[in-house]
């Protein structure tokens, strides 16, 4: 006698939450789990936009040779009523050898089924939106603790200053230091595979021009512009680093762990901006801002002279600096 | 009933294409309607169409007027465009329909309703268009819309007849929502008023509780703004109000092209990969859906900032005591406050700063920093 064993994935699956990336990982990681128990499985993907009525049907009676089935419905959000109706109905009566898998990205659409599928029992795995810096830290974080590597804090900023617009490049980023690398990631290795990225580029310069160092955030700059970098993406870099420091300025004197929750931040960032702050007023950074503002109009095509329009914005943004400390 | 019973607060337009569509020697095969958004460009030309239709001068209740309205009429053609530009190959496409005769009416008309947006990145559209313009075919008549003339450019502008419409007033516009749409007398006034007469905005107003919430949060930062940290946060409220809004309409919108163009095509839904020119088809698709949601991201925001800017209008109209209606005529107390906290130049100052916000979005400078900076400028005299 072969002793079937137990499986382990309960028969309802609910993948909600609108960050892609997670959502096929979840998808992935439960059809792998399904597979421990039931290596025949017969998995069927249904796409909710382009369903046709009673498909779910056909895919889910028991087929003549018994044998386990995982049905994949993908995007709930965007579900016919035809097919909120078919599921609703087999929810209402489960055939045991099936397993039901539904992403639901967000909205209001299909709420009823996802209450039932809820009611149900299924396990429900969250893939919230990775937005804020906070949330990419602690995804990058993840994908090191999960390939057992150890990363440092500063390295880890790095690669989110670098490549962290983009959270499939992130964790694109992530998996090539994991496999190309040995022993701790650090700052000098981030530098090193990433280091030549706009952004990276962006992020240097901003450095410098908010410390009040004008020749090296100017050398900087003619250095990047030299090399074929495009302004804009610089712009966008002094902009966002300006408002994290009137943020952080605003937010008050709180632990930088709670300032950074509520801003959406990461504590090294809170910390970053604390040490960055000490030479600014408040008045002086949103004089910085208006002339970024300004900048990042001409360099879009409402000035002649895109490169003099940041370096402009650049010896104010010093220029503001260097007074703060007077005033 | 006539034809032109929905073109409100338009007399002298009204006279203009009524005579036109019936005496010959005033009619030509070119025009040009401009006016402000909302005051009626694309009703009065679709009203004008049924007109040169319609067998009794615009009745407004044949088949030949119905049609001609609601777009279903063979010899009417209605190019509403949601991208940014029209196409120079939509354009060939049209020159070429109008070169053939009517199949059932007495016209064969195409409306352009977006035709600034002929111009948006190169020329190439509208010299295809112009064409056509020089060497008209007897019975096809082209009804050009744009915000104003200075929107079109001069080769089609000098080949076109203009026609000019102007802001309807609030209550013209408050009449049509009563007896058009069925809402109470009231509520029109105050959505006719808060949308500047915007016949579109204000039936949204009217009709929507959550439109109406929107516009007082944005109205509510007004007068509100202090330090340096608030500006910053109050930007990034205004960029999350607009951006709730323009996320709401298009998800649903979205699924249900990408399910039709998959029908058309007989595509298989459930496939996990997708062949190759299917693929493309879809790729296209999505990429007109970007356009058309950043388009309306950016229409939202920009009238966004239009109530915002009529709480200083408002202010400043307070200050200088002349008799004129106020749009914030239900929100009079913040009004009064923002009159008195602020002085006349300080409103102008204001005003201007939301103007140049409106300019930066305009040309692509990214919408927060455009807002943030807008915001400072905003801030109360301490
Ligand atoms: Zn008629």
């Amino acid at each position: 006698m072969t002793v079937t064993p137990q499986r382990t994935v309960p028969p309802l699956v609910l993948i909600t939450g609108p960050e892609g990336i997670l959502a096929e990982r979840a998808l992935t990681s439960v059809m792998a789990e399904v597979r421990v128990t039931a290596p025949d499985v017969e998995v069927v993907r249904l796409q909710a936009a382009g369903y046709e009525p009673g498909s779910l049907m056909v895919h889910t009676s028991p087929s003549l040779f018994g044998g386990q089935k995982a049905v994949v419905v993908q995007d709930l959000d965007e579900a016919s009523d035809e097919l909120q109706t078919d599921l609703l109905a087999f929810l209402a009566a489960p055939e045991p050898d099936v397993t039901l898998v539904v992403t639901h990205k967000s909205g209001q659409r299909g709420k009823k089924v996802l209450d039932t599928l809820k009611k149900g029992g299924a396990r429900v795995i969250d893939c919230p939106a990775i937005k804020t810096d906070r949330d990419k830290t602690d995804f990058a974080t993840n994908e090191f603790r999960a390939a057992r590597r150890r990363a440092t804090p500063e390295a880890v900023r790095a690669l989110i200053e670098a490549v962290g617009k983009d959270l499939r490049e992130l964790s694109a980023a992530c998996q090539q230091l994991v496999s190309d690398t040995t022993g701790v990631i650090d700052e000098a290795l981030v530098e090193k595979y990433h280091g030549g990225k706009v952004e990276a580029t962006g992020f240097r310069v901003a450095d410098a021009a908010v410390a009040g160092n004008t020749g090296e955030a100017l050398r900087l700059l003619r250095h990047a512009i030299a090399t074929g970098v495009d302004p804009v993406p610089i712009v966008a870099v002094l902009a966002q680093q300006l408002r994290q420091l009137v943020r952080v300025g605003h937010a008050g004197r709180g632990r930088s762990a709670d300032v950074a929750r509520d801003l959406g931040m990461a504590p090294w960032q809170v910390d970053k901006a604390r040490r960055a702050l000490s030479g600014w007023d408040a008045e002086a950074l949103g004089r910085s801002i208006q002339a970024v503002a300004a900048a990042d109009f001409e360099v879009k095509g409402g000035g002649r002279d895109p490169v003099y329009a940041v370096e402009r914005a650049i010896l104010t943004i010093t220029r503001e600096r260097q007074g703060s400390g007077q005033r | 009933m006539t034809v032109w019973r929905d073109v409100i607060g338009q007399d002298t337009a009204v006279a203009t294409l009524h005579r036109a569509a019936n005496d010959p020697d005033s009619m030509t095969h070119a025009w040009l309607l401009t006016g402000p958004p909302g005051s009626g460009r694309s009703v009065a030309a679709r009203a004008f169409a049924a007109a040169l239709q319609c067998p009794n001068g615009g009745c407004g209740e044949c088949r030949e007027c119905r049609t001609a309205i609601d777009g279903s009429h063979a010899d009417v053609d209605v190019i509403a465009t949601e991208g940014l530009s029209i196409k120079v190959a939509l354009v060939r496409d049209l020159v070429q329909l109008a070169a053939l005769r009517p199949s059932v009416g007495r016209w064969r008309i195409i409306i352009i309703e977006d035709a600034d947006r002929l111009t948006a990145f190169s020329d190439a559209p509208a010299n295809a268009l112009l064409k056509a313009l020089e060497e008209p075919t007897p019975r096809t008549v082209w009804i050009l819309c744009a915000p104003s003339v200075e929107d079109v450019i001069i080769t089609l502008r000098s080949r076109s007849r203009h026609v000019r419409l102007r802001t309807p007033p609030a209550e013209a516009v408050a009449e049509l929502l009563q007896r058009r749409d069925g809402v109470d007398a009231p509520m029109a006034l105050y959505a006719a008023r808060a949308a500047q007469s915007h016949v579109g905005l204000a039936r949204r107003l009217a009709r929507d509780e959550g439109a109406r919430i929107r516009r007082r949060e944005v109205i509510s930062l007004a007068g509100k703004i202090r330090g340096v940290g608030h500006a910053i946060d109050a930007a990034s409220d205004l960029a999350k109000i607009a951006e709730d809004e323009s996320g709401a309409a298009s998800t649903e919108r979205d699924a249900a092209e990408r399910q039709r163009l998959m029908e058309v095509l007989g595509a298989d839904p459930t496939a996990r990969t997708q062949p190759p020119h299917i693929r493309s088809q879809l790729a296209a698709l999505e990429k007109d859906q970007k356009a058309r949601a950043t388009r309306y991201a950016r229409d939202v925001l920009d009238r966004s900032l239009l109530d915002l800017l009529s709480i200083y209008r408002d202010a400043l109209v307070l200050h200088t005591g002349a008799p004129i209606d106020l749009v914030n005529q239900d929100a009079m107390a913040a009004v009064q406050q923002l009159a008195q906290a602020m002085s006349p130049e300080e409103l102008l100052h204001a005003i201007d700063a939301i103007g140049t916000a409106r300019e930066r979005i305009g040309l692509n400078v990214n919408p927060l920093l455009a807002l943030e900076a807008m915001a400072l400028s905003l801030r109360l005299p301490s």
